[in-house]
């Protein structure tokens, strides 16, 4: 394999959990729910697909790797749905809650991988290998490229099309832009539209681990994600939160992680820089577009 | 000498500490109608510039140049944020995740790639005389690093300051009701930068007292959340200053809990200790609905100054 | 020294493309109470923000006292004896009286001696006032005389009122308005924004009118007359004067349509527990308007929202239509969403109860025939709202719910903010509507507007409702809370 389809590929594997956690997080945002939880929730999904992984009986199949992502999908909506449910019940604000879980679910997978699901040996903090039947297929033999890429593509069409021409995606974006007029102009029970798109949004984060569980690491490790729900927030934005523009940009912080995780190796700039230019991706689009409604507010005041 | 019950409430202050040096500071910010999410990156930075000016200066100046680099974090917040009327979310998020990367890269470009250990000078507790010997909370108290006396000293400086003169006034009501502050000629943008800028300070304290007065070196990312359960504690606190640090003490005694257990040898595992003081953070805010009472412009970066 | 205490000269200001002050100019003397006439949009406020230091001009020159002076900010325009009385209340009422009247100073702030020094300005001005209560516990008037007081504070030499009688009911306005004639008494200048000629003829020693921001007129009051104001206000626009004085009844016979909405009963508490409306009865009938008519934060807020279907009774029978048409006061935030097109905008009435697919063709044909009956100025139904003028916004919105609803409509201050030709053409689509067999309720806080629309008036006062004539006389006594003798 040429350095180049090398380098391409690592591109496409690391876009895969970027690429679908970008969908969770605009999702969220569209919907006006700053969702910062995604870390979490990926985390959480990717227990619970590791947990199903690990423990699905041979005789099961190939249905072992849907049981899994379900079972991921699932756990990331409820990690979701605690924050959803602080939010409506309690106006705990989001932001704050889906950080504090976020760090919740870091140590209590840790405490899992060293405890109840730790591999049969005791020796390593991760589970055992997932059964074959659990595994995502290779997308291109000889590669580490698989299925859950294509999977993410498919995600990424599916949201675009509900967000645009169904009505269920007309009252997350208008409840996200304007609470207030939602429910006054449109009679939308706004609380109950957000928060089933912030559940499906941590559903969705969930489906991001079970994928990178049944598609790269075949285990739960500590430290599953390195930050990918905080990459995510910058694939989302830089998308403009159009869930095919995500596709682009999930594979662009694809490239630079690869990148990243390259340089480090060969050049000792410290892999962290990786987050740095994210940073700079997220306060670049945010100038670019506040000081382009300026410049458009100015023209339509009165 | 000093029974369990001493050595826990000396770690409960000790833990508190930090927490509520940050959660004071950002007390003064949403106070100014501004939530700083970024607060975290302004507590890391205040501990790699502690460990800098520290190797170099001694621990004061580790100080000083932690609440530097915590306050030029806040500063880049305040650009977006303020000047330019961005998410304060989105922007605080992407200030948190800059100082996060930023700090890590740093410190590794500065003391090697694999982030030899490092050991800086730290504050030793210093004992106050007859108040420390009162019974149960005297070494708890006043037996600590000076930089606990600073926080005492503190809090009744930014009450008076917020209650007793017209800048806390302006101050209060640019976080209620920025367009009356506006009318009564209050300069909006100016009253909200400098109350980011000191809520970043502080939290670069904050960040160089995790080194200076405990930690005693610096190790990537070992803010580990504290900016955001401060903003938890300014909830819980209620935007004023001495519920602000009650409140931090209960968090210090989440965290301090944690080693008392392992002191005392329960099996159960320690990263449920860990994870116990957000959980509580989530509880805490739970039970605080229906009697807070946010600055009304708390967040509102639509509004125009 | 000059006799002039306010001069402005020649002020441009500019917002974007849009032009709002051309060469304006305003001559106010020392001693006088001066009026700025002009209907909605003509620049009156702009103008005056102008020389409060809100805003800064594009060209133009401001003289107090024969000097020229420009200010930065507010605090500039205080500290040259400007004061300014906003129309809406820039209060802060999570704080005290006293700490709303402070704001602004520099130094330490004594509580105490804020509190004795407001007391002491309040007995010298006549504004009663408790120095103590949060400002979020006041009714309007009492909130209006700590927007006074805070500007007196200053000891100010020219004394701005914007619209200051909006809110108030008809003696509360006349009693602010003689008390603004004592102020000038001792030296001092009152300029008096309003939109009403009344007001501007009967306490007003001079008058300046502007119109879509230019100084039409200028002169004493004593040596005008309505017409000559009507004329001048309007320019060359042919819009008959009548609708400028609103005095034009469009009542119809009482109507005997069926029922439409009713409520039996009804009760609403707000999220503090607070009782709104009490235990409330009311019949709207099909073919008639009826006007609602109270003094802010009465519960006729609240009594709209219930009668459109936007809130839920605690307690009590309500019955409506399954679609009631909703035209809300703040259309920025509660009708449109400015950031969506035209389209969206349209696509949104109903949108809760929507299934399925959204057929954006045939939306986008819906709205391009909205467009054009109902007159809304836009190059296609794919703009944003927010490029619209709130004129073509309120177009938008009253067209959408009429054709939504056909059978019931609910209108807050449907005009605000709006010209006469908007205004007009709003309260057309509104009788019209009416005529066509819907039942209407219109809230305005602009008693004219009710009294010129309704067929009945209900007036709200502390969560009650009672129906009254439609006069001023008996709607302003009900909305004092006397009832007809």
């Amino acid at each position: 394999m040429s350095p180049t389809t090398a380098f391409i590929v690592d591109m496409l594997v690391h876009a895969t959990p970027l690429m679908i956690a970008g969908l969770a997080v605009a999702i969220a945002f569209r919907a006006g729910i700053w969702n910062i939880g995604a870390d979490g929730q990926f985390i959480a999904g990717a227990t619970a697909a590791a947990w199903v992984g690990v423990s699905a009986p041979a005789t099961i199949g190939w249905l072992a790797l849907p049981l899994a992502l379900v079972a991921g999908a699932i756990a990331g909506g409820i990690w979701a749905a605690i924050a959803a449910w602080l939010r409506s019940r309690f106006g705990v604000l989001e932001v704050i809650s889906t950080i504090m879980l976020n760090f919740i679910a870091t140590y209590s997978a840790s405490y899992l991988v060293r405890g109840p699901l730790q591999e049969s040996t005791h020796v390593f903090p991760q589970t055992d290998s997932i059964v074959a039947g659990a595994r995502m297929p290779i997308l291109i033999s000889g590669t580490r490229l698989h299925w859950g890429f294509i999977l993410g593509l498919l995600l990424a069409g599916v949201t675009w099309w509900v967000m645009k021409y169904s009505a269920t995606g007309f009252r997350i974006r208008a409840s996200g832009m304007s609470p207030f007029a939602a429910r006054s102009a449109g009679l939308i029970n706004v609380p109950r539209v957000t928060s089933g798109a912030f559940i499906v949004s941590g559903a969705i984060a969930g489906i991001a681990g079970g994928v990178e569980v049944c598609g790269v690491t075949f285990a739960l490790y500590e430290n599953i994600s390195p930050g990918y729900g905080y990459t995510a927030i910058a694939v989302a934005l830089l998308a403009g939160l159009n869930p095919l523009g995500v596709i682009g940009t999930g594979i662009l912080f694809g490239a630079l992680e690869t990148a990243a995780s390259t340089m480090q190796r060969n050049a000792g700039i410290p892999s962290t820089t990786a987050s740095v230019i994210e940073a700079v991706v997220i306060l670049a689009v945010i100038a670019i577009a506040q000081l382009r409604s300026r410049s458009r507010h100015s023209v339509a005041a009165t | 000498m000093t029974s369990g019950t001493e050595a826990f409430l000396e770690g409960v202050v000790r833990t508190a500490t930090p927490l509520a040096l940050a959660a004071l500071g950002e007390t003064v910010t949403e106070r100014s109608g501004i939530i700083n999410i970024g607060l975290e990156g302004s507590i890391i930075a205040g501990a790699l510039g502690a460990v800098v000016g520290a190797t170099h200066g001694g621990v004061w100046a580790g100080f000083f140049f932690g609440a530097i680099c915590g306050l030029a974090v806040a500063a880049i917040f305040a650009l977006f944020a303020v000047a330019l009327r961005a998410d304060q979310i989105i922007t605080g998020t992407a200030v948190t995740l800059l100082a996060l990367g930023g700090t890590g890269t740093l410190y590794r470009l500065i003391y090697g790639s694999a982030g030899a250990a490092l050991n800086t000078p730290t504050l030793n507790a210093t004992a106050i005389p007859f108040l420390s010997k009162i019974p149960v909370v005297g070494l708890a108290l006043f037996a600590q690093p000076s930089i606990t006396y600073l926080l005492y000293a503190l809090i009744p400086v930014v009450s008076w300051w917020m209650y007793r003169t017209h800048a806390g006034l302006a101050l209060r009501s640019m976080g209620e009701n920025p367009a009356a502050a506006i009318a009564a000629g209050i300069r909006g943008k100016r009253v909200q930068f400098t109350a980011v800028l000191f809520g970043g300070a502080l939290g670069g304290v904050s960040g160089a007292t995790l080194v200076l007065a405990q930690a005693g070196t610096f190790v990537e990312g070992m803010s580990a959340g504290r900016g955001f359960i401060a903003i938890a504690i300014v909830v819980l606190g209620r935007w004023n200053p001495l519920g602000t640090v009650l409140a931090a003490l209960i968090f210090g005694a989440a965290s301090a809990l944690q080693f008392y257990f392992q002191a005392i040898g329960t099996n159960l595992p320690y990263q449920l200790f860990l994870a116990f003081p957000y959980v509580l953070t989530l509880i805490a805010l739970a039970a605080t609905r229906g009697r807070v009472s946010a600055p009304a412009a708390l967040g509102r970066q639509d509004l125009e100054l | 020294m000059t006799d002039v205490a306010l001069e402005l000269a020649s002020i441009s200001k500019s917002f974007g493309r849009s032009v709002a002050l051309r060469s304006a100019s305003l001559s106010a003397r020392r001693g006088t109470v001066h009026a700025i006439l002009g209907e909605n949009g003509a620049g009156k406020t702009t103008l005056m923000r102008i020389a409060f230091g809100m805003l800064q001009p594009d060209a133009g020159t401001i003289r107090v006292n024969g000097e020229t002076r420009s200010f930065a900010s507010p605090s500039a325009a205080i500290a040259n004896g400007i004061a300014m009385v906003h129309q809406h209340f820039t209060l802060v009422s999570a704080m005290t009286v006293t700490e709303n009247v402070a704001l602004g100073g520099r130094g330490l702030f004594h509580p105490r001696q804020a509190r004795s020094e407001l007391l002491a300005l309040a007995k010298r001005t006549g504004f009663a006032i408790d120095p103590d209560a949060r400002v979020e516990n006041l009714p309007a008037g009492a909130q209006q005389r700590v927007e006074i007081l805070k500007a007196l504070s200053h000891g100010p030499r020219v004394l701005i009122l914007d619209e200051p009688t909006a809110i108030l009911t008809p003696a509360e306005a006349e009693d602010l308005l003689n008390r603004a004639r004592e102020l000038v008494n001792d030296g001092g200048t009152a300029i008096l924004i309003t939109h009403k000629l009344r007001d501007a003829l009967k306490f007003a020693d001079d008058i300046t009118v502007l119109r879509r921001g230019v100084t039409v007129w200028t002169g004493r009051a004593a040596e005008t007359t309505e017409d000559a104001l009507v004329s001048a206000m309007l320019g060359g626009e042919r819009v008959p004067a009548e609708s400028i004085r609103n005095e034009t009844s469009h009542q119809s016979p009482v109507s005997d349509g069926e029922v439409v909405i009713s409520l039996h009963d009804v009760s609403v508490r707000d999220a503090l527990n607070v009782e709104r409306l009490k235990a409330v009865s009311l019949e709207v009938r099909g073919g008639e308007i009826v006007g609602v008519a109270a003094v802010e934060g009465n519960g006729q807020h609240e009594l709209l929202r219930i009668l459109a279907g936007r809130i839920d009774a605690t307690s009590g029978v309500v019955t409506l239509p399954p679609t009631v048409g909703f035209i809300p006061e703040d259309r920025q935030r509660d009708a449109l969403i400015p950031d969506l097109s035209l389209r969206d905008n349209v696509a949104l009435a109903g949108a809760g109860a929507r299934r399925g697919v959204m057929d954006w063709i045939a939306i986008g044909d819906r709205t391009r025939s909205l467009i054009g009956t109902y007159d809304v100025r836009a190059r296609d139904e794919n703009v944003h709202a927010s490029t619209l003028s709130g004129g073509n916004q309120q177009k938008l919105v009253v067209g959408r719910e009429i054709e939504w609803a056909h059978v019931a409509l609910v209108a807050e201050n449907p005009s605000r903010g709006l010209d006469i030709r908007a205004s007009a053409a709003v309260r057309g689509r509104i009788i019209e509507a009416r005529d066509s067999g819907a039942a209407v309720v219109i809230y305005s806080s602009d008693l004219d507007e009710i009294v010129s629309l309704a067929d009945r008036v209900v007036v709200v006062y502390a969560g009650n409702v009672c129906e009254c004539g439609n006069d001023y006389e008996s709607i302003g006594r009900a909305m004092l809370g006397v009832t007809a003798p």
